[in-house]
């Protein structure tokens, strides 16, 4: 009877991690006349974006007194203009009091990190990142063994190491960058996603062809350039331009 | 528990079913208790090159649709009695190939078999994915030529992403190179490519190379595994080729030209 998940009933809901952009107003000092003849003035110029828009409000450059802070207020004016305020970002822990008392949600300041208030974090190590929060560099898929043909290796992120042949016939996708200790000898494709700076390294350039983000060479135009020597291919000025390791 | 051993090659015509023959001849000649099973579907051939044509009562199909038992349709062979051959069906469809049939088969012939060798057809549709499922080993079969190689290196990708091991997590299928139709005066001209050439593309571990001869077509007319040539080249190479699958250390031969002799060339080649 107390637990619905484990009698087999499907939940209600189910949490999902989401990354959504907002408009932040930043804030420097507030009275309610001014502030609604500034609002007023600003949609004005662009009333189609502020319609039913989500707007946070910034105190990381708040100046004013903290007494002259009145959510209420703000969240009133806003909203007879249509402005949904959902939220504070940064300030002091005076004001976050204030925007809590006026049932604002509190989010961390862009320079600073919470500590982690919500639960779920610790409870799903590995979710998907946190909102906002830079990533580390994806990690290098590494392939041990040849890559024959027919095969393809596909890093939608980060990275393709083969420590091997690429055989004829066989391809490398990579955002990133591809490296073959071995022969290369079938298809190579850096930079998928538009990466214009992936780089192309290998042992032996044999390729049926060479990509970085969208720009390609194929095996006849390879041949009087660094042919089955060990090379390295990047973009420069939209071409790609094939350069012996040894003279790198 | 029996060791599986599929021959394929990816291309046709290239000499599956020749070492196919020999090789379990080969290891049936040492007493190993060894079967080895046509996966042709369609397009049998195992039978004539094992001269038992005339003896096939049920095959391989028969028995995956329980039409016959397995002691029904392998045929014993005549020269040898521990080399048992079952048959591929000549009027079905690849498809009469079921997984739960072929397993059920090959784990019925491991109870009482040491070798079971299958023969792969070629291309790498149903049937040769079917021949090289269960495998432990396989031996690839390449002649020296680009488009073979080509495509023993695909059927190399096939055997790592696709048989029962690599699917089931388990030690990789070993991987034999067996080059077949070798003829040194034309890679000494350039005209094929050479042993060293096919090693280093596939990047496998050499199990031998078979001279291209005459032999080898007059014994497979005849219904004569080419290992049973025992004084050929291309039987003595097959010999060597079982042996280095069991385990033995055999240097290989028959890879440099005959006529012009080993040290004229050395002495002209400085």
């Amino acid at each position: 009877m107390t637990d619905t998940a484990s009698t087999g009933v499907q939940q209600s809901f189910q949490f999902k991690s989401a990354n959504v952009s907002l408009t932040a107003l930043e804030l420097y000092y507030f009275d309610n006349d001014e502030f609604e003849t500034n609002l007023r003035e600003k949609i004005n110029q662009a009333p189609g974006f502020f319609k039913d828009i989500p707007l946070i409000i910034s105190l990381e450059k708040y100046e004013g007194l903290d007494s002259e802070l009145d959510f209420f207020k703000i969240i009133g004016t806003c909203r007879r203009h249509n402005i949904q305020v959902i939220g504070v970002r940064g300030g002091n822990e005076d004001q976050r009091r204030l925007a809590r008392g006026a049932s604002l949600a509190l989010l961390p300041g862009s320079g600073q990190r919470e500590k982690p208030q919500e639960p779920e974090a610790t409870a799903e190590p590995e979710s998907e990142p946190q909102t906002g929060q830079p990533t580390g560099p994806a990690p290098a898929r590494i392939i041990n063994h040849p890559v024959r043909s027919g095969q393809q290796i596909h890093a939608p992120e980060g990275d393709v190491i083969v420590l091997g042949p690429v055989q004829a016939g066989a391809e490398i996708l990579a955002a990133g960058n591809i490296h073959v200790y071995g022969p290369l000898r079938g298809r190579a494709l850096a930079g998928i996603h538009g990466g214009e700076s992936a780089r192309i390294f290998c042992q032996s350039l044999e390729a049926e062809l060479v990509s970085i983000a969208g720009h390609y060479k194929i095996s006849e135009d390879l041949q009087d350039n660094g042919w089955k020597n060990a090379v390295q291919i990047q973009l420069r000025d939209d071409l790609l331009v094939v350069t012996p390791l040894d003279k790198a | 528990m029996a060791r599986i051993i599929v021959v394929t090659s990816g291309k046709g015509g290239v000499g599956k079913t020749t070492t196919s023959a020999s090789i379990s001849t080969g290891l049936a000649k040492r007493g190993h208790k060894t079967v080895v099973i046509d996966f042709d579907v369609g397009l049998r051939n195992l039978d004539l090159i094992m001269n038992c044509e005339r003896r096939v009562v049920y095959d391989f199909v028969n028995v995956i649709q329980g039409e016959a038992s397995l002691n029904q349709a392998l045929i014993r062979d005549k020269r040898v009695d521990t080399l048992y051959i079952l048959p591929a069906s000549q009027t079905r469809e690849k498809e009469a190939l079921t997984r739960e049939g072929v397993e059920r088969v090959i784990n019925e012939l491991s109870e009482t078999f040491d070798y079971i060798v299958c023969d792969s057809p070629a291309g790498i549709e149903h049937g040769a994915l079917m021949a090289l499922y269960h495998a432990d080993e396989a031996i690839v079969v390449t002649n020296p030529e680009v488009s073979s190689v080509r495509d023993s290196d695909r059927i190399l990708g096939i055997l790592q992403s696709k048989s029962r091991r690599a699917e089931m997590g388990l030690d990789p299928v070993k991987e034999h190179l067996l080059l077949t139709r070798y003829n040194p005066d034309r890679v000494s001209k350039g005209e094929m490519l050479s042993v060293g050439d096919v090693e280093e593309i596939l990047a496998i571990p050499l199990l031998g190379v078979i001279p291209e001869s005459q032999v080898v077509l007059n014994a497979s007319n005849q219904g004569l595994p080419v290992i049973l040539e025992e004084g050929s080249d291309a039987g003595q190479a097959y010999e060597d080729a079982v042996a280095r699958l069991l385990g033995e250390e055999r240097e290989h031969r028959f890879m440099t030209a005959q006529k012009k002799g080993f040290f004229t060339r050395m002495f002209k080649g400085g």
